[in-house]
């Protein structure tokens, strides 16, 4: 088994309160699928979409937002499986893709 | 881990946009109604975090509470951050300029009794006199119910952009009207009361009778009407007669709720129902609710209603029923509140007591009938009653003019069985189906 992050980026956030409901939902019901089956690792945290860039030589510092919406890193999961095919295979259940969101998979590299 | 097979209980239905009316209408309190649109972006913003948090970490012991700390906190900072560019609250004014007055006034307007006051408050501001019935019934399903536009048009059977534009010259004209209304001032309550029931009356029909297809949507605008009506009834200068009526009223309708569609989804008339069906809770509570209503002299159209409510609810058999009682009822809703509809059903009851010809008899004489030309249930009872006097041709014509105004597949499937009745090949048809149980 390998491990990879899951990096949950964009979606909207201007819905209904019914369908924000729905959604949460359907995110714990992912999620309690994937623990069942054995590839959590850690659930990870939710990150808030804001915050501050410090950047450069001078370490600047300014306020997010640090990409556009569409791109902003809303949290992550650690998740467990064979290959990357696998876990890309596995991402696709994700109720992200409902709301316009994308999930990234990126392989934790082994020493 | 959070777990999904327990979130219905964990959660409730609907518990997001219950709450989102809860918040909304404490933090329009706190800013001023003028920024209603702030204290719903705040809203949104509380209900952003609780789906980012609680997706990681499971839905907390008491997700409300949690809501409502997370409303507070941002709404706090919203009061620290934009009390010089703003005006909120005039009467909260004083308390938002310092630190030390700033969050004890907050915490006290988020206290369970303030929340509740607020919601009351909104109600009957949403019921402002400058705004037509349906704008005001749109606006407390929007603002205190937290259904979105889209949500509200498709209640109401209407197109997006028609229901935006209602809702958004409500919302001026709410958000103009300097402040919410005041509760406190018994005499204005009094007298604005009688629209507030007016609205959730409609909201309820809406739900009973609308012609929306999709009848878990209907059965939510009665259990929300149903909800507000409760809100009323725990404020003393609201829980008068007509709120006990009204409510009682809505009680025993909604007891026929679970029979009004048969396991096919096909609309089933009162005569036709399996009253075994019917939620018994639900007519013990509307009794209740009667006897309430008959403490003082005041004699409401929601009095009537809810007494032929109760008439058909203790009748064990369709053909139990008292259409005595039930005429007698409708005579005095005529007098004194007239409309085509009340004379319709008025008709009905009379055709079930002195049979069909004296029912076409009464809907002949109804004034204003031609308002009613569009209601396809109109037609259906000429119909119905043409049927029942052995002139299935006449029948069919008024079941065909039925059929064309149906507004909804539930009421087509509907009609078009009662017009298939008027021809006897359907009737020797029914045996042959009544083989296959």
């Amino acid at each position: 088994m390998s491990e990879f992050v899951y990096l949950y980026r964009g979606g909207q956030t201007n819905r209904s309160p019914e369908a924000m409901q729905q959604t949460m939902q359907k995110w714990m019901a992912w999620f309690k699928d994937l623990g069942d089956k054995g590839h959590i690792k850690n659930m990870g945290q939710p990150l808030d979409r804001a915050g501050k860039v410090v950047r450069g030589k001078q370490k600047t510092v300014t306020d997010g937002p640090f990409a556009e919406a569409k791109d902003v890193v809303g949290g992550y999961s650690l998740i467990e499986a064979r290959d990357l095919d696998q876990a890309v295979e596995l991402s696709k259940g994700c109720p992200i893709f409902e709301v316009e969101g994308a999930v990234e998979v990126r392989p934790v590299m082994k020493m | 881990m959070g777990s999904s097979e327990h979130l219905g209980d964990q959660l409730g239905d609907h518990l997001f946009r219950r709450e989102s009316g809860r918040i909304v209408a404490t933090l329009t309190r706190i800013f001023g109604v003028h920024n209603l649109a702030l204290a719903e972006d705040v809203v949104q913003d509380a209900f952003c975090r609780a789906l980012e948090v609680w997706k990681f970490r499971g839905v907390p012991e008491n997700p409300s509470a949690w809501l409502m700390v997370t409303a507070k906190n941002r709404a706090l900072d919203v009061l620290r951050r934009e009390r010089t560019a703003r005006t909120f609250a005039p009467e909260l004014g004083r308390f938002l300029e310092s630190e030390w007055t700033l969050s004890p006034a907050v915490e006290e307007n988020f206290a369970p009794h303030a929340i509740k006051d607020d919601q009351l408050r909104m109600m009957f501001s949403c019921c402002h006199p400058r705004l037509p019935e349906e704008a005001q019934v749109a606006l407390m399903l929007h603002i205190l119910c937290g259904f979105t536009v889209d949500e509200v048009a498709a209640a109401f059977v209407s197109s997006h952009a028609a229901m935006e534009k209602r809702i958004t010259r409500a919302k001026k004209v709410l958000a103009s009207s300097q402040k919410l209304f005041d509760i406190a001032d018994s005499l204005d309550f009094a007298a604005r009361l009688p629209a507030v029931h007016r609205a959730l009356y409609l909201l309820f029909n809406e739900g009973y009778h609308g012609a929306s297809a999709q009848s878990a949507v209907r059965a939510e605008l009665c259990i929300e009407a149903m909800r507000l009506a409760a809100l009323l009834r725990e404020h003393p200068l609201a829980a008068t007669p007509a709120t006990f009526a009204l409510s009682a009223l809505m009680s025993l309708h909604a007891a026929r709720l679970p029979a009004r569609l048969d396991s096919s989804g096909e609309l089933r008339t009162l005569g036709d129902q399996d009253r075994s069906l019917w939620d018994a809770h639900l007519v013990e509570e509307g009794q209740k609710l009667l006897d309430l209503s008959a403490s003082g002299l005041e004699l409401t159209e929601y009095h009537l209603e809810a007494a032929i409510a109760w008439a058909h609810a203790v009748a064990p058999r369709a053909e139990d029923t008292n259409w005595k009682t039930i005429v007698s009822l409708y005579d005095k809703l005529m007098a004194i509140r007239p409309s085509p509809v009340v004379a319709l059903n008025r008709a009905i009851a009379i055709a079930q007591r002195n049979g069909p010809e004296r029912g076409l008899e009464e809907i002949r004489a109804i004034a204003n009938s031609d308002r009613l030309f569009s209601y396809p249930f109109y037609h259906a009872a000429l119909g119905e009653f043409e049927l029942r006097a052995g002139r299935a041709d006449a029948a069919r014509e008024h079941f065909r003019a039925a059929l064309a105004l149906a507004r909804s597949p539930m009421e087509r499937t509907f009609l078009s069985h009662r017009l298939a009745a008027c021809t006897p090949t359907a009737a020797t048809a029914a045996p042959a189906h009544a083989t296959k149980a």
